[in-house]
Parts: C-alpha cells; sequence; structure tokens
C-alpha cells in the first residue's frame, strides 16, 4: 500500500498544474471578455459572403 | 398582413431605421433618412463591408455633427491616449458608445479592409471599448478617428479616461483567492474523507500523512486567501470599532490554530476541512458583492463631460492645448457645440450659452462683451474668443465636485456590521462562560476544546453570505427591469429613504417625446416653403419640424444661408423666409415668447413652432404611490409649469424653481441634517452635486448609453413608475437577511450545544456549516423571488 504515497503526490501535483494554468489563464487576459467571443463565431468567412454580395447584385 | 410587413420595412432607413422622410434618399435600391445615413452605405459598400447589414437589419445610427479633431495632432495628446508605442506600431483603446451589436463588432474588427494601416481592431462588447492595432506612420490618430466617425461609431474621448476607469470593475486578486482557495478545499476534503467513514488499523498509518498534508494546505488558506480579513480586522479594532471582519478573522485564526496543534500533537484530525470551506465560502460571497456592471460606469464627474483638448490662439494662431494645460489668460477659441472648459471672459463674438449642465435651464442665454461664462456652458451659435479667468481646476462647475460635503462625513452602517458588535459579544460570553465552566470542574482540557469549538461554531458566515446573496439577487431583478444599482450596499442604502426628491426637466418630463406645436397659422403653400428651408439644414431642431409638418414635396432654394445655431434664411419661389431665433429676423416682433423657432415671410411675423416637452406617463400614480415619503421637486427652470405640477403633487409637497446646482444640493444637506435619508432623483450634470450628496442618488436616463452623472443608481425612463416596487423589494430585501440571520442562529444553537460541552468533533462542524450554508442560500434566492413576485417585478 505504499504506492498511496506516490498517489497522493499525483494527485496533489496534479491539482497544482491544473491551479496553475488557472493562474496563467486569468493573468493573460483570457478571462476578461467572455461574451464577445461568443458573438465572434458566428460570423461567416469571408470568402463566401463576397459570393452572395455579387448573387444579390445581380438578381 | 403581408402587404404590411413589406411596407413596414420600406419606410425605414435601410441604415438607421428612423422613419423616412416623405422625400427620401436613395442607392442602390435602398432609402436612407439623410445624406449621413447614405454616405455611411457608400463607404461600406465601396469597401464589400456590406455584411454589416446582412447580421441585424438597420445597425446603423445617425451621424452627428462634426466634431474638430485637430487636437489629435498634438503629440502630448497623442501619448496620453496610446496605451503602446513601439517603431511603427501603436495601440489604442476607444470606448465607443455607439456599440450595441453583433453588426458593429463585424464592422469594427474588419476596419484593416477601410484602411490597411490598421492592422486588427478586436472589440470588447460589453465594455464597449475596441482596441486598435495600427501603423502611426501610415496613418495618423486623428486619420483613424476620422475613419471610426465617418462610419458612424465615434469615440468618445474626455477629460475623464472612461477606458483606464473602467477596467477595475472585480479585483482581479480576490479571483486568484478564490480559486486557491476552491484548490485548496477540494484537497482538504479529500484527505478528510478517510476520517469520515473511520479508520481501520491499517490506513492509521495514512492518519498522520493527511493530517500533516490538511495542515500545509491550511497555511495558505489562512494566510493567503484569508489575509483580507486580518488586515481589516487589525484596522477596525484600531478604530474602536467592530465590524463583521473581526469575528471572521478570529475564527479563522482560532481554526487554524486548533488544526496546528490537533495535528501536531496527534490529538486528532483537526478542523482544516472546516476552515478551507469557509474562507472559500466567504470569499464566494465576498466576489458576489464585488460584482458589478461592466458597461455602466457610476462615478462619472464633469471630466466625462469635458474633452481632453480645447482650441486657443496664439498669436492669432489656432493651436489645441491640453485642458490640464490651460493658463489664466490664455485666449480659447469656441465653436458652435462646444463646451466652454473654464470660467472665461467674453472677447470677441455674439455668445449664445446653453448653460443647462450648470443650471438645468434649457434656453440658450446671451452673454455680451466682458461678461463672465461660466465653465459648463455649451456655445451655440458662431466662434466666440474667450479669456481664461480661472483654470480648469478651479471653475464654478468643478467646485460643485470638489466640495468636502460629500458622503464621506455621513457615517454608513449597514445591518452586517452594525449586528456584529452584539454577535462577537454574544459569542465570547458563550464561549468564556464554557471555559470557566470546565476549568471550575479542573477539566483543563475540555475547557479549551470548549472554547475554540464555540468560537468555530458559532461562526458568523451565514452573516457573511446572506447579505451579498440576497441582495445581489435583487440586484438582478432590478436589473432586468431597467435599474442599475451601484452595488449591494446601494440596496440597503434604497431601503431607508423616507425623503424623495424630484429634478423636473429629464425627470418628470422626458426629452424622447417632444411634441412640437405651431402657433400662429401656415397655409399648405407655406408649410412647403418652410418645409424645403429646413431639409437644407442638419440642426435637430430642422428635422424635427421637418417631420412633425410631414410633406410631400420641395421647392428648389436660392441664396441659402444658415446663421449656425441661430437659423436660416433663403428665398423660395421669390418669397424671403427666415427660420430660427427671434434675434435673427431682420424685423422685431413683440408680445411672443423667446424660445422656439419663429418663422417669416415676406417680412410677414407667420408664428413659431414650439417643442413641448411631455411628462412623463403615469406620474400620478407614481406620485400617489410614493404618498409615504417626503416629496419635493427642484426645477432649475422657470416656474411656467407650476400649476401643472400642483395637481400631480400633494398639496404639502414643496417645490421650488430656479435651482442652481449648489442650492439643489444645500436642500438635500439640510434634509439630511435634519434626519432625513434622501433619494434624489436627477438627470443632468446640474443635479450631480445634488445626487452625489443624498443617500441615494438616481440618475434618469432613456438611453443607459448615454452619459449620465455619478450616482449610486440608474434608471430608465421608462422604469420610473416602478419605483415604489423597487424600494419595496429593497426592504423586503433587508427582512429576508434578517429572517435569515434568526435561521442561522438556530442552526447556531445546535451546534453551540455540543461545543460548550467540549465534545465538538469536527465531523459535525464539517457537515453543520455546508447544511447552514446551504439552507441560507436557498432561502434567500427562493424569498426574494417570492418577493419580487409578490411586488410585481418578475
Amino acid at each position: 500500500m505504499n504506492i498511496l504515497y506516490f498517489l497522493v503526490g499525483c494527485s496533489v501535483l496534479m491539482a497544482l498544474i491544473f491551479l496553475g494554468a488557472f493562474f496563467w489563464a486569468y493573468k493573460t487576459g483570457q478571462n476578461d471578455d467572455v461574451h464577445t467571443p461568443g458573438i465572434r463565431v458566428l460570423f461567416d468567412d469571408e470568402v463566401i459572403n463576397e459570393k452572395s454580395e455579387e448573387d444579390h447584385f445581380s438578381s | 398582413m403581408e402587404d404590411q410587413t413589406k411596407t413596414a420595412t420600406k419606410a425605414i432607413c435601410y441604415h438607421c431605421g428612423e422613419d423616412l422622410p416623405k422625400v427620401k434618399y436613395q442607392t442602390d435600391n435602398k432609402n436612407f433618412c439623410c445624406a449621413g445615413c447614405m454616405a455611411v452605405f457608400k463607404i461600406l459598400s465601396e469597401n464589400n463591408l456590406c455584411n454589416y447589414y446582412v447580421y441585424n437589419n438597420t445597425p446603423g445610427r445617425q451621424l452627428k455633427n462634426e466634431s474638430h479633431l485637430e487636437y489629435l495632432d498634438d503629440p502630448k495628446i497623442i501619448d496620453q491616449l496610446l496605451d503602446y508605442k513601439h517603431e511603427n506600431v501603436s495601440i489604442i483603446t476607444f470606448y465607443i458608445p455607439a456599440i450595441h451589436c453583433s453588426s458593429c463588432i463585424w464592422l469594427l474588427e474588419h476596419l484593416y479592409k477601410i484602411n490597411a494601416a490598421i492592422f486588427s481592431s478586436r472589440i470588447d462588447f460589453l465594455k464597449k471599448q475596441v482596441t486598435i492595432h495600427f501603423n502611426h506612420e501610415e496613418i495618423s490618430l486623428k486619420h483613424l478617428v476620422e475613419t471610426l466617425n465617418q462610419i458612424g461609431y465615434e469615440p468618445l474621448i474626455s477629460l475623464q479616461d472612461v477606458v483606464k476607469a473602467h477596467s477595475s470593475s472585480v479585483d482581479k486578486a480576490l479571483v486568484l483567492k478564490i480559486a486557491v482557495a476552491g484548490f485548496l478545499m477540494g484537497n482538504v476534503m479529500l484527505f478528510s474523507f478517510p476520517e469520515y467513514f473511520g479508520l481501520s488499523g491499517f490506513e492509521k498509518q495514512f492518519q498522520y500523512l493527511f493530517g500533516w498534508l490538511n495542515l500545509a494546505f491550511s497555511i495558505p488558506a489562512a494566510f493567503y486567501c484569508g489575509r483580507d480579513y486580518f488586515t481589516s480586522a487589525i484596522t477596525s479594532i484600531k478604530h474602536k470599532h467592530i465590524n463583521l471582519d473581526t469575528p471572521l478573522a478570529l475564527i479563522i485564526a482560532v481554526l487554524f490554530l486548533r488544526t496546528a496543534f490537533e495535528v501536531i500533537f496527534a490529538t486528532g484530525p483537526g478542523f482544516a476541512d472546516t476552515l478551507t470551506g469557509l474562507v472559500f465560502l466567504l470569499l464566494m460571497g465576498k466576489w458576489l458583492k464585488q460584482r458589478t456592471y461592466h458597461h455602466i460606469s457610476f462615478d462619472r464627474d464633469y471630466r466625462s463631460y469635458f474633452p481632453i483638448a480645447v482650441t486657443t490662439l496664439q498669436n492669432g494662431k489656432e493651436k489645441p492645448v491640453s485642458i490640464n494645460d490651460i493658463k489664466i489668460g490664455d485666449r480659447l477659441w469656441i465653436r458652435n457645440g462646444e463646451l466652454v472648459p473654464a470660467d472665461a471672459i467674453l472677447m470677441k463674438g455674439d455668445a449664445w450659452v446653453d448653460m443647462s449642465f450648470v443650471t438645468g435651464e434649457s434656453e440658450p442665454i446671451h452673454k455680451v462683451l466682458g461678461e463672465i461664462i461660466y465653465a459648463g456652458g455649451r456655445q451655440t451659435t458662431e466662434a466666440i474668443e474667450l479669456e481664461v479667468i480661472k483654470p480648469v481646476s478651479q471653475s464654478y462647475l468643478t467646485g460643485l465636485w470638489n466640495n468636502d460635503n460629500y458622503k464621506n462625513n455621513i457615517e454608513k452602517q449597514n445591518f452586517n456590521d452594525s449586528v456584529a458588535k452584539y454577535f462577537s459579544l454574544g459569542v465570547f460570553l458563550i464561549a468564556f462562560a464554557a471555559t470557566a465552566y470546565w476549568l471550575f470542574q479542573h477539566d483543563s482540557h475540555k475547557a479549551w476544546s470548549a472554547f475554540t469549538a464555540v468560537i468555530i461554531v458559532a461562526c458568523p458566515c451565514v452573516l457573511a453570505l446572506s447579505t451579498p446573496f440576497t441582495l445581489s439577487a435583487i440586484l438582478s431583478v432590478f436589473d432586468k427591469k431597467g435599474f442599475y444599482v451601484k452595488n449591494t450596499d446601494a440596496v440597503e442604502e434604497l431601503a431607508k429613504c423616507d425623503t424623495v426628491i424630484f429634478d423636473k426637466t429629464g425627470t418628470l418630463t422626458s426629452n424622447e417625446n417632444a411634441e412640437i406645436s405651431f402657433s400662429g397659422s401656415l397655409t399648405n403653400e407655406e408649410k412647403l416653403i418652410v418645409a424645403s428651408l429646413l431639409r437644407n439644414s442638419t440642426h435637430p431642431l430642422s428635422r424635427h419640424i421637418l417631420k412633425a409638418l410631414n410633406v410631400e414635396r420641395f421647392y428648389s432654394l436660392k441664396d441659402y444661408k444658415e446663421l449656425v445655431g441661430k437659423g436660416l434664411s433663403a428665398k423660395v419661389n421669390d418669397h424671403i423666409i427666415y427660420a430660427g431665433h427671434l434675434s435673427m429676423l431682420p424685423i422685431t416682433v413683440k408680445s411672443v415668447g423667446e424660445t422656439g423657432v419663429h418663422i417669416l415671410i415676406d417680412h410677414t411675423y407667420k408664428g413659431y413652432f414650439d417643442i413641448k416637452q411631455q411628462w412623463r406617463h403615469g406620474l400620478g400614480q407614481l406620485v400617489s404611490k410614493l404618498s409615504t415619503f417626503k416629496l419635493q421637486v427642484l426645477s432649475g427652470d422657470t416656474d411656467k409649469d407650476y400649476s401643472m405640477l400642483k395637481t400631480i403633487f400633494p398639496e404639502h409637497t414643496t417645490i421650488r424653481f430656479h435651482q442652481r446646482p449648489h442650492q439643489k444640493l444645500d436642500t438635500v444637506l439640510n434634509l439630511q441634517e435634519g434626519g432625513n435619508n434622501v433619494m434624489m432623483l436627477g438627470d443632468g450634470l446640474n443635479d450631480a452635486g445634488a445626487l452625489k450628496q443624498s443617500n441615494f442618488g438616481i440618475a434618469l436616463t432613456d438611453n443607459i448609453n448615454n452619459f449620465t452623472p455619478g450616482c449610486d443608481a440608474i434608471l430608465q425612463g421608462s422604469a420610473l413608475n416602478l419605483l415604489p416596487n423597487f424600494i419595496q423589494l429593497s426592504k423586503d430585501g433587508l427582512k429576508v437577511i434578517k429572517i435569515s440571520f434568526a435561521i442561522a442562529i438556530a442552526y447556531n444553537c445546535i451546534g453551540i450545544y455540543y461545543a460548550v460541552q467540549g465534545t465538538l468533533y469536527p465531523l459535525v462542524a464539517a457537515v453543520l456549516m455546508p447544511i447552514s450554508t446551504v439552507t441560507i442560500i436557498l432561502f434567500t434566492t427562493l424569498a426574494t423571488r417570492w418577493f419580487a413576485r409578490k411586488n410585481k417585478l418578475i
């Protein structure tokens, strides 16, 4: 059962890594604006749009 | 039915959605209400940016008058505005009030298509900010702002840096502390589980490991996450005053010490689970309290209204100068529509100054040469020359803000802090009584454990949580109804108010639906002539009247002249027509009011258009619902509406006119000295002093994107009728807090029953705390919803 010492160490280490990841994400401003990216992904790609614009004029 | 929707979509401007005038502008089969909207469309279609119109219908806004941007060429001002500059890359963040939909995001993030010198632009939608990376060697800052103006997104550049003022809404360190506390809590729980279920002989060997790990996790919980409680407790004790943080700090300390003792001397598992859980929940409550609206700023002062720079005349040449650098004796050059930034003497030109910022009086005042024009006045006619007599920081208007009277001298004590005192006292009494009893019984071990256990169990954490939970639930109810309160503390202030003061213009009346009436008479032919003249002006009054006239065709004009801010004249079909202020007419007209747009055709006075502000709907009902409050009306305007106000308000209401800003402020002060808790409703800068001084200042606005003076809450004009319900809900909220306090005491009694016997097992504490917390959170949420429904706010 001595393996438990190792496993406990692992679990704490893993948790610390996640905590570190959160610190990094927060400090680099990834959580500053959580609203705009949600809208941004809904925009269509440019190329397709230009085509549809041309069709619109000719019809 | 289909026809109806078709005509409905056709009758509005493709760009801004305004109703179309009878004669409209057309390009590409699309209708526009004005030349400005059409120009924006043309720019966008030239740059292949018509997707702007795909994501939303009529996403645009009408363009405002042109602004002068020469000051953006001044390197000193540029440095002040830029976030970052290196080699050829500059980064700047603008606050753009016009951002309101996904089309705005799309367009502003494709700025690089309009000008290749713009590398990229990113929007923060809620903050209405755009961060632009650009090559300053190829595009000047002035040009960049001009580009934004051209497409209808004018950035707001004012003396108070809105962008920087916004950035600190939630304490960043607090979020990190919550993350750490959550991490600690989770791990401690994990290592405490074996203890909860009982350990077999074989598992006992791990007990020490888990104990020491828990102790290790307790150290950051107490001294990193809980540090604020200690510092706050120490400062409050220094001031001989107990706040809620004092007992909390004591509990954290006791929990930590007892855990350390038990682990080091191997006498028990310690209270690490309770400690970390407590700290985590406390921080969550704190976060809830700090959370506020990103998109609304409550701390504005005169600086948000002032431009960052002003044009001065140096040796007869125009030169933009930063407002902070203006000295006594400088000559200012103030154009039409610009703000006078400092108290100054009129040296040259014809000054018609709109002093509504300062006095609330909406009619422009005529100033003669040598007269003093106070800062905050807006010039409405031609450009004038002024000599500064006081620096910006010492002007009359600024003085209103630097007044020392403000709130800080009113002792604000919320329910929590006032209860904390008695709470701590009670806990200490019980703790010492229990210790004394066990010492008397010669059981020093039990005395120590009873003392610590009482303090642990009697934790006021419920008190620290119920307030933010209840009040933030109330905030979100208010929020949905168009009432934006600054923070949770303000809700408590709202509940205490017993006096309500109304401003008149813009508060009791609404600027949105002004009604245009013509006194005099016009034939249809004359209407056509007037409309043909007004059509050429971009002045908002002209547009309003043109819409009201609603004619179907226009004549062509000759000799069109526009005296900026005063009026128009032209020749239409051999008729000479004047429209505008009384003073610009070539003949003198007697026995008519000064206000309004006067019409003169062929030297015959025809009458004038008057813009009447409408009273807000349901005022009578609102006033009758507020009958339990002391009411007052303070107006900066003339007493022309006295009789009307008399019919709305009850007899004993004080109604005062010609109130200058400091008089409003004094009224509030006097009422407060008389022991009243004053709520002030106002809208303009002229109410700002009173709003700030009052216990609860509400800025009323028809559009929350507009600038409002500093206040405790912003209320949408349409929600004014709900004000009594808002007040009632805030009172109910305090009731909920008090009931939850009673529930918490009940839980504490159970805990104390075990604690005084010195037999509190860590598991009981660890279970009791989450249960009481969950009960309180459930209770406050449900009770708040129930009260909100009762007050018809959900």
